[in-house]
């Protein structure tokens, strides 16, 4: 370790987290708040967790959510790695730098433009407003951050690993399934990690794209909070966040682990040679 | 172990104008844009040959390779294998096999697994499969090795498993690109006697890409020596060293002196050339020289013998002094400067244990060598 740590590098450390973290801390104590009042302290308690499993509305805005999470991710995937795979395999089709732009363009673009186009769109299909559409909404918007993640590995990838499945006998389709697909696979799983959270969070483009019937949780959570916040809302977001820190947890406790057994076997390797 | 010696030394159906060639280039050209990478190359190559394309990065030696593993296709031209010809065949039904530079191993897959890969492709049967995947094993001695990954093994290791991968399906023709070239020195020696071994063992042909002159001269039965897209030689080893076909060939392939002059006597075979100097160089085979034409002389630095006085009776002499030495402890090297400024290498071998050399710096030296110790080119 190269010197200890200054007087002002450790204020930077505890500001920086402070500013990061005292609001999500703050939120947590309160969801155990005994009192009716949000910013009123009155002693520990889980009244609001059990209050939570019997109200109906936020169960279903949950469900809902959860589903269009789950499938619009699943799509997203599958239609982000393809167009990364286009992207990166075929550097020499015609209108290849317009067409990589546009997929990339949803990035930057401001959420309620594409909210606002789509719902004009769905209006001008005929489309009635509900699930499909708000799963529709957000396979379009998270396709781009999956094609980003995927296209990033598949530049590094080592295309002689295709070329000897190939040379072995597999046909393109054959290679794709048992050598590109699971050397990509942990890319493939960020991408649909990361199109399942941003599409978890979603406020703006589903109140567009939404109906009746299809009312996500962060929709709901907003349309209390307009009415006041209620300690049942913050223990709606502690779940939330209990649930996202395990994921994260676990994700980077396997990744570690993976990482550290690697190193090991190819020291391993290396010694046994010598 | 049976001596490869007695099957090596009758082997040579390049001599047999009846054999069929195995594998045909025909007048093949490959174009990358305006880079032309493969420039009108016919070659032939026997069944059961171990083959070598030698020659300086970027010379098209695995452009070649990749177009008869069919990764890449002619822009003009044919390529035949057993009678049979390969356009519009794609990579995945070619009976070649590759084993790549990088090894290209499948991360994901155990040793096992990688070697079973070409296999399953196949529809072969289970217990086949298990069957062959373990003679494959026990040929490369990995057998302790089996359930790794290829991240778990050595550098040798995986060079072993990548081989074992490439031969498992028993193709006609093994595709080797630059087989031990991320190997260290000793390995590679090592494992260049293993690879003709195997070849003598299994009966495949073998076409391999490589930049190390020592590792073509050691392996293979004939060798091609490419230059930007073209071939400039096709010979046995021992051919392309002591009778080049052109200055490039002989530079490229070993140490050599070039004598620049000019054939100012000819009678039958043998012939004088002259040099600019006018330092005279009997030769007793001129080949296709024509009297009064310019052509270098070319000689091996072994050939020449270098002494401290005037040799009687040798058939060329050139008197000069050592220029440089360098003991290299089982030969010396002597560089000898002549009257003329050209300075010839010249080596000896150490054959007594002399710790004296009578030769030192800028000592009077003559060169001397027989009419028959170099070879005269006019390419």
């Amino acid at each position: 370790m190269q010197g200890k740590l200054s007087r002002f590098n450790v204020a930077a450390l505890v500001l920086g987290f402070a500013f990061l973290y005292l609001p999500i801390v703050l939120l947590i104590v309160y969801s155990f708040n005994a009192s009716r009042l949000v910013t009123v302290w009155g002693g520990f308690s889980t009244r609001w967790y059990v209050a939570l499993f019997s109200n109906q509305g936020l169960l279903d805005a949950a469900w809902v959510t959860a589903r269009v999470a789950f499938v619009s991710a699943t799509v997203a995937t599958v239609l982000g790695t393809l167009a990364a795979l286009a992207l990166t395999r075929y550097t020499r089709f015609r209108g290849r730098f317009l067409f990589s732009g546009m997929v990339f363009a949803p990035l930057v673009m401001p959420e309620v433009i594409t909210g606002l186009s789509l719902l004009l769109l769905f209006v001008a299909v005929g489309f009635d407003r509900g699930f499909m559409t708000v799963t529709l909404a957000h396979i379009t918007f998270t396709m781009c951050f999956v094609a980003v993640v995927v296209q990033s590995r598949l530049i590094s990838f080592d295309r002689s690993l295709e070329e000897a499945a190939q040379d072995l006998g597999a046909t393109p389709t054959r290679t794709f399934f048992q050598v590109t697909l699971p050397v990509i696979m942990p890319a493939v799983v960020a991408g649909w990690m990361l199109a399942f959270t941003l599409s978890l969070d979603d406020l703006v483009i589903a109140s567009f794209t939404s109906g009746p019937g299809a009312t996500t949780l962060p929709m709901k959570i907003y349309s209390q909070v307009r009415l006041g916040v209620t300690p049942e809302i913050n223990a709606v977001c502690t779940i939330l966040i209990a649930i996202v820190t395990v994921g994260v947890l676990a994700a980077a406790i396997v990744n570690k682990r993976r990482d550290v057994q690697r190193q090991r076997d190819e020291q391993a390797a290396q010694q046994a040679e010598a | 172990m049976k001596s490869l010696g007695s099957i090596r030394r009758s082997f040579a159906p390049w001599n047999d104008p009846q054999a069929r060639p195995f594998i045909s280039f025909r007048n093949v050209t490959k174009r990358f844009g305006d880079f032309t990478a493969v420039d009108d190359l016919s070659l032939d190559i026997h069944e059961r040959e171990f083959f070598a394309l030698l020659g300086a990065s970027g010379c098209g030696k695995s452009t070649l390779l990749r177009m008869l593993a069919g990764f890449e296709h002619p822009t003009s031209g044919a390529i035949l294998l057993d009678g049979q010809d390969l356009a519009g065949i794609p990579p995945y039904r070619r009976p070649v096999n590759m084993m790549f530079q990088s090894y290209a191993l499948f991360p994901h897959m155990s040793v096992e697994a990688n070697i079973a890969f070409g296999l399953k492709q196949d529809g072969m049967p289970k217990p086949q499969i298990e069957a062959r995947v373990k003679e494959m094993l026990k040929l490369v001695r990995l057998e302790q090795f089996a359930r790794r990954k290829p991240h778990q093994l050595s550098g040798g290791q995986r060079q072993r498993v990548a081989l074992a991968r490439s031969v498992a399906k028993r193709p006609k023709v093994l595709l080797l690109d630059e087989p031990l070239g991320a190997l260290d020195k000793k390995l590679r020696e090592a494992t260049q006697f293993e690879l003709m071994d195997l070849q003598q063992e299994l009966g495949l042909t073998f076409l391999v890409v490589t930049h190390d002159q020592e590792e073509a001269m050691t392996m293979a039965d004939r060798i091609a020596i490419m230059d930007r897209g073209k071939v400039m030689q096709v010979a046995t080893p021992a051919e392309v060293y002591e009778a080049p076909a052109s200055r490039f060939v002989a530079d490229f392939v070993g140490n050599v002196n070039i004598l620049e002059g000019t054939v100012s006597e000819r009678s039958g075979d043998a012939a004088t050339i002259t040099g600019a100097s006018g330092a005279q160089i009997r030769v007793e085979n001129a080949g296709a020289a024509a009297a009064g034409s310019a052509v270098a002389f070319a000689i091996r630095p072994e050939k020449i013998r270098v002494s401290s006085r005037r040799p009687e009776g040798a058939a060329n002499v050139m008197e000069g002094e050592i220029w440089d030495l360098a003991y290299l402890g089982d030969m010396t090297v002597y560089h000898v400067r002549l009257a003329d400024g050209q300075v010839v290498k010249a080596s000896a071998l150490n054959s007594s244990r002399t710790v004296d050399d009578p030769l030192s710096w800028e000592d009077r030296a003559w060169i001397s060598f027989a009419p028959d110790a170099g070879v005269v080119l006019t390419r």
